[in-house]
């Protein structure tokens, strides 16, 4: 297997390490578009978020059909009509543009339903202490509710964090240069598919474990700080 | 307009659903059952088996699905639906482990202790009575992730040319040109992933209702 012409040979070995230019400009190109997404994703998540926590029935209603129609398709048939469907509107956009943007909202939904929950674990009785303080409702929200919030949210948010970065890879399928995509373009002119695909998968492993323990490491400090009510949450 | 909605079309979409929920249902189903296993080996406080269940989620779940996909059809040389069973199992396998893990967590102590107390051994507790109230938990988190894999689906037509929904669609697609005509079918589209998934999230909406007043 490590031998010889086996999959993972020597040779192919050092074919990639010659080559390790291209990997680390797809690794960039992935956390470039990572970060981008996540803070359109952040955006759009807290704002229909702390709407969907709202009086109004109708701006309820408004969030509630974003948050179940982006959750309910897939996000590659999202980025299909990007990129596909808009050429034929007249509108042609860049494939960074397409990841950014179709990723980015298609968290948000996600990001949006994470804050919703965090929001509604704080009891009532806090908002209308702040109501009686003259705190208007952003106000409120702002200093009142989302502060105390955040430990709630903070994990579920950060494995969404995992999950948007796991999900930029679809942007290989219409051709972006992210990691996949250049570990499957590398390998499919010499075949040296074994060590191109071990290295992608350990780049993505990089930068989604350390997320996945922090979530794990605050879901427990979460927990601890108050029971019941979060735990209940959290999970 | 009234052409692309022929019987002849509307049979071609609905095939590639049949393809996409057979492929997702035996998924699932497989998934459910390696996915308790790991769990249950994972929620261990020591030993070999919880540690090769930890190693084996977390290699897994950090890494995208699509890689997998990738994984086994290039690196295995499969190219069948039944490849595509495969590499959404392996995937699928590790969150659902992650969910018995946390559902079992939910569970109290005491109800280990109670049980022990009874005479029950280690698997008749955990069959008759601490998994049977971490799946009440677990619902919400289980029916998502099958609606995740029922959306990921998708990627199996461009990647290996599976022809499930997406990719019935997309076949549909090459035989219109003018703008209507693609966005019909676009919405046709969004509309069957939309409808399938609704009606799971809202099924399981109920059902955890239902048993959290019991």
């Amino acid at each position: 297997m490590f031998s010889g012409n086996g999959p993972f040979a020597w040779f192919k070995w050092e074919a990639l390490f010659t080559d390790w230019r291209l990997f680390a400009s797809g690794f960039g190109y992935t956390i470039l578009l990572s970060v981008c997404a996540l803070l359109l994703a952040l955006f759009i998540g807290i704002i229909v978020g702390i709407c969907s926590t709202s009086q109004s029935k109708i701006l309820r209603g408004i969030m509630r059909v974003y948050v179940e129609f982006f959750q309910n398709t897939p996000l590659l048939v999202q980025i299909f009509v990007l990129y596909n469907g808009l050429p034929f509107l007249g509108v042609v956009l860049s494939v960074t543009t397409i990841g950014v943007v179709g990723v980015g909202v298609y968290h948000g939904a996600y990001i949006a339903e994470v804050v919703r929950s965090g929001i509604g674990s704080i009891s009532k009785g806090q908002l209308e202490a702040a109501y009686s303080q003259g705190f208007t409702y952003w106000q409120a929200m702002a200093y009142i509710i989302i502060p105390q919030a955040r430990r709630v949210i903070m994990p579920p948010l950060t494995m969404q964090a995992v999950n948007l970065i796991k999900n930029t890879s679809m942007i290989a399928i219409i051709s972006g240069a992210d990691i996949i995509f250049t570990a499957k373009s590398w390998s499919s002119t010499n075949m040296y598919y074994g060590p191109a695909f071990v290295l992608a998968g350990l780049l993505y492993f990089i930068l989604c474990f350390p997320l996945t323990r922090a979530a794990k490491k605050m879901e427990l400090k979460a927990q601890e700080h108050a029971p019941g009510m979060i735990r209940e949450h959290a999970a | 307009m009234a052409e692309i909605l022929s019987r002849n079309n509307m049979l071609f979409v609905l095939d590639g659903l049949r393809v996409t929920l057979y492929i997702s249902a035996l998924s699932i189903a497989l998934s459910l059952v390696f996915g308790t296993a790991l769990g249950v080996m994972r929620s261990l406080t020591r030993g070999i088996p919880q540690k090769i269940a930890a190693v084996y989620i977390e290699v897994v779940r950090n890494i995208p699905n699509l890689l997998w996909i990738y994984v086994i059809f290039i690196v295995f040389r499969l190219k069948s639906i039944q490849a595509g069973v495969v590499s959404f199992t392996i995937f699928t396998s590790a969150a659902m482990g992650e969910i018995v893990r946390g559902g079992l967590n939910s569970v109290g102590k005491g109800q280990w202790e109670a049980a022990r107390s009874q005479g029950f051994s280690f698997l008749q507790i955990l069959l008759y009575v601490v998994l049977p109230q971490a799946l009440r938990n677990m619902v919400p988190a289980l029916v998502s992730q099958f609606v995740t894999v029922i959306k990921d689906t998708s990627l199996l037509w461009s990647v290996v040319a599976i022809q499930e929904l997406t990719g019935k669609v997309t076949i549909l697609m090459g035989r219109y040109y003018r703008v209507d005509q693609v966005f019909v079918l676009y919405a046709i589209l969004a509309l069957i992933y939309f409808v399938v998934n609704f009606a799971i999230s809202q099924l399981s909406r109920m059902l955890h209702k239902r048993w959290a007043y019991q």
